[in-house]
């Protein structure tokens, strides 16, 4: 029997819930570690990126007033569903990091697991970094935590998984949407994470993934009106470009997460600044009396 | 209703003693400019000259960074935080004694009401410290990890309207995290920041940890771009805060921004009308009206609205507005000429874009900078007097139908930094305070303030929290920076 001919998979953007291709038209190559061709990708402009914060800011009411419990059970399935594509994203992992199948194995498993550790945090954050605040007076004072609004993640150029889940879980996890840049070389895992997010609970809109080169979206989400903090892990290295973007993210005040001089070991054990990162503190007063 | 006349009681300002000219306080102790350069702080009530202020130049801005550095490195950041906490338990221990002497000195210099100075910024100065001194040594309970580190020096520069107030909520933290600070107080408010140096050296503080230093836009833009700082917080307008960030962009050094705001203050139909009255006035003219977080745009349910104009006018018929030591004085002076030139315009905009302007009956003294409370009716969400940050006593008034609309126009400006209910519903007042877009909600209350309270704005109001366990982390690495 002759060999099966596979169908190829078209690779597209995800953008409030579908998966356009760039408004552009077009498409860039990415290739393996080796660099043999693996796949076109879409090539997202500025308009692509305006269009995602749209997506987010019309999705962040919805997500960011859903219950703790309903947050976590939602970003808890993204795992299961990512455990159901375990050996795409190894498969993806290694071509694009040029990693042995056993470390590409250990770092899906990590990513999947890391996803489950932010899950976990939806209904716990606020009564870590809460408070409630003895005044010295009548009145019932309290602090909590709450999103910032749209994040901008340029996700890590190296880690391609387990980088960009360690970015944008904690954005998601806080009650954020997210407008998501890939790693330009190795886009493959964002998408299909994409089509794992289309196919759990997570709403449309909530994440949105652009993939493209960075110059191309990144100064225009940095300089965006709309969106509200930006992530500039995947700017790692090289830092005029990481100033210019925060640079512009001063526009109108954006809480930025600036770019490390080297990509860092996303092995590392998570702490809980990039939750806090893009959490703002509310404090509400009302007096006591009879 | 009956007039009652009212004696002056003016607070005796024998008790202050205000010097013909003043130093920089660097690495301890007074010193003179390096070029020589000063500028003249006045009373806004009278226009009476208090003092010539040094004004810091780059060499000394130089020498107060250099001053932090060496005492951070060699005494504060090796001292245990048991004994820096005495150091500030010292600090606000002064300030209780001296807070008379304080109060009076701070209306004179910026014009606010001996009854606000003395009975809410003192106080509260001394609050913060006692707050901040108790968490020197327990800095491991923070929530920055078992054994979290300061930045360093930071470079802290604060606005005119609270000038001691605002100081405590910068020295208080950052000294009890184990920085080492250069402070610029506000160019016309110099003086108590001046006075709070003698204290330190009463204190026995050791030389460095804290150094003030004087001058206008120039000195603090020095100062918030040297290269030797770590942490730069910054209290003031939105638009130096930008140029903070901007500043501050590619560098490893952090920022606390505590900007501008346009605080709605949202009176629903079912609210105790008087309270809300009195919490309207207290909202926007407290202080003048020069308050960040003012309740500038009062929102008013339709069906209530002719009700709380009417008693809202006739309560501000029984506000005195005049000399700021006279402790019968509801509204004292506006900050500054130039603060008023600005008051001004924008009222006059306000009138020329069609919202129509009331003001009580108000004599306004000969000499000095004054300003009647001011109401404009007839706003839209469009006007300028409904968008822009007055810093003055002026009060825009809007109306709305439903909760949602309100919530609609309260979140409908780029800051975020304060807003106030008031409704007698409880169930309301939670769903308000969750969708208003500010860092600060006053329920049934406004224009409180405490050390052990968060404090600090969502989008252009800025980033970063002052007051309480949050304020602390402000001055503390975290593992990563």
């Amino acid at each position: 029997m002759a060999e099966r001919l596979a169908v190829k998979k078209t690779y597209k953007l995800y953008v409030g819930g579908k998966f356009p291709r760039s408004e552009s038209g077009r498409s860039f190559q990415v290739t393996d570690s080796k660099g043999r061709f693996l796949a076109n990708a879409a090539w997202a402009s500025r308009k692509d990126a305006r269009d995602a914060v749209a997506a987010a800011r019309k999705a962040f009411p919805g997500w960011s007033a859903a219950t703790a419990y309903n947050r976590g059970q939602v970003l808890y399935r993204v795992a299961e569903v990512m455990e159901g594509r375990y050996a795409q994203f190894v498969d993806e992992v290694s071509a694009g990091e040029g990693v042995t199948r056993a470390k590409a194995e250990r770092l899906v498993g990590e990513a999947i697991d890391r996803w489950v550790w932010y899950a976990g945090w939806t209904d716990k954050i606020a009564q870590v970094v809460g408070s409630s605040n003895p005044v010295a007076g009548p009145y019932f004072d309290f602090s909590v935590p709450e999103p910032t609004g749209v994040v901008a993640v340029l996700a890590p150029q190296g880690s391609s998984l387990l980088g960009l889940v360690s970015t944008l879980a904690p954005v998601l996890a806080g009650g954020n949407t997210a407008v998501l840049t890939a790693s330009y070389e190795r886009p493959l895992p964002a998408i299909t994470l994409g089509e794992v997010l289309a196919t759990s609970d997570v709403p449309g809109g909530v994440v949105n993934i652009l993939t493209g080169k960075l110059s191309d979206t990144a100064p225009w989400l940095a300089a965006h009106m709309d969106v509200n903090a930006i992530d500039l892990a995947g700017a790692a290295g090289d830092s005029a470009h990481a100033r210019e973007l925060e640079l512009a993210a001063t526009d109108n005040l954006k809480r930025v997460v600036r770019a490390p001089e080297a990509e860092p070991d996303w092995t590392a054990e998570p702490d809980l600044e990039r939750i806090t990162a893009f959490l703002e503190t509310k404090t509400v007063w009302h007096p006591v009396g009879i | 209703m009956t007039d009652f006349e009212y004696a002056p009681a003016p607070e005796s300002r024998a008790i202050v003693d205000i010097k013909s000219s003043y130093g920089l306080f660097i690495d301890g102790a007074f010193a003179d400019p390096v070029d020589g350069a000063s500028f003249k702080s006045v009373n806004p009530a009278t226009e009476e000259v208090l003092a010539d202020i040094a004004e810091a130049g780059q060499a000394d801005v130089d020498n107060a960074v250099a001053a932090a550095r060496r005492a951070y490195t060699r005494t504060w950041s090796t001292m245990s935080g048991r004994d820096r906490g005495k150091y500030l338990f010292r600090i606000a221990r002064i300030i209780q004694e001296r807070a008379r002497e304080l109060a009076v000195l701070e209306s004179i210099d910026n014009g606010k009401p001996i009854r606000e100075s003395r009975d809410v910024d003192i106080p509260l100065v001394a609050a913060y410290f006692f707050y901040y001194a108790g968490w020197a040594d327990k800095l491991g309970y923070a929530g920055a990890g078992p054994d979290p580190k300061p930045y360093g020096v930071a470079a802290q520069v604060i606005p005119w309207n609270f000038p001691l107030l605002m100081l405590s909520w910068k020295i208080a933290p950052a000294l009890a995290a184990g920085n080492t600070v250069v402070l610029k107080p506000a160019e016309t408010t110099p003086l108590t920041a001046l006075l709070f140096a003698e204290i330190c050296q009463q204190a026995d503080l050791p030389p460095g940890v804290v150094n003030i230093i004087t001058g206008a836009g120039d000195t603090g833009r020095m100062l918030v771009e040297h290269g030797d700082i770590d942490k730069v917080a910054f209290t003031g307008s939105t638009e130096v805060g930008k140029a903070i960030a901007r500043s501050v962009a590619g560098t490893s050094t952090k920022a606390t921004l505590e900007l501008g705001g346009k605080a709605a203050n949202i009176v629903f139909d079912d609210a105790p009308l008087d309270q809300a009255v009195e919490g309207i006035v207290n909202g926007i003219f407290f202080n003048q009206g020069h308050v960040c977080c003012a309740g500038s745009r009062l929102l008013v349910q339709e069906s209530v609205y002719d009700d709380v104009l009417a008693r809202l006018k006739r309560r501000l018929g029984t506000l005195r507005l005049g000399d700021p030591l006279d402790k019968n004085t509801d509204v004292g002076a506006i900050n500054s000429a130039e603060q008023l030139a600005r008051i001004r315009e924008l009222s006059e905009v306000g009138e020329a874009e069609g919202a129509q302007r009331w003001s009580p009956e108000c004599e306004l003294p000969d000499r000095g900078f004054w300003f009647p409370p001011t109401v404009f009716t007839g706003v839209s969400q469009a006007h300028r007097i409904a968008r822009e940050e007055i810093f003055g006593p002026v009060l825009s008034v809007l109306t709305f139908r439903t909760p949602a609309e309100a919530v609609e126009k309260a979140n409908n400006t780029p800051y975020g930094l304060s807003a106030g209910v008031w409704t007698e519903k409880g169930s309301r007042i939670l769903w308000m305070s969750q969708q208003l877009r500010a860092g600060v909600v006053w329920a049934n209350t406004f224009n409180k303030f405490d050390p052990t309270s968060p404090f600090g704005g969502y989008k252009e109001s800025g980033y970063g929290r002052e007051g309480g366990r949050h304020g602390l982390l402000s001055y503390l690495r975290t593992e990563r920076d």
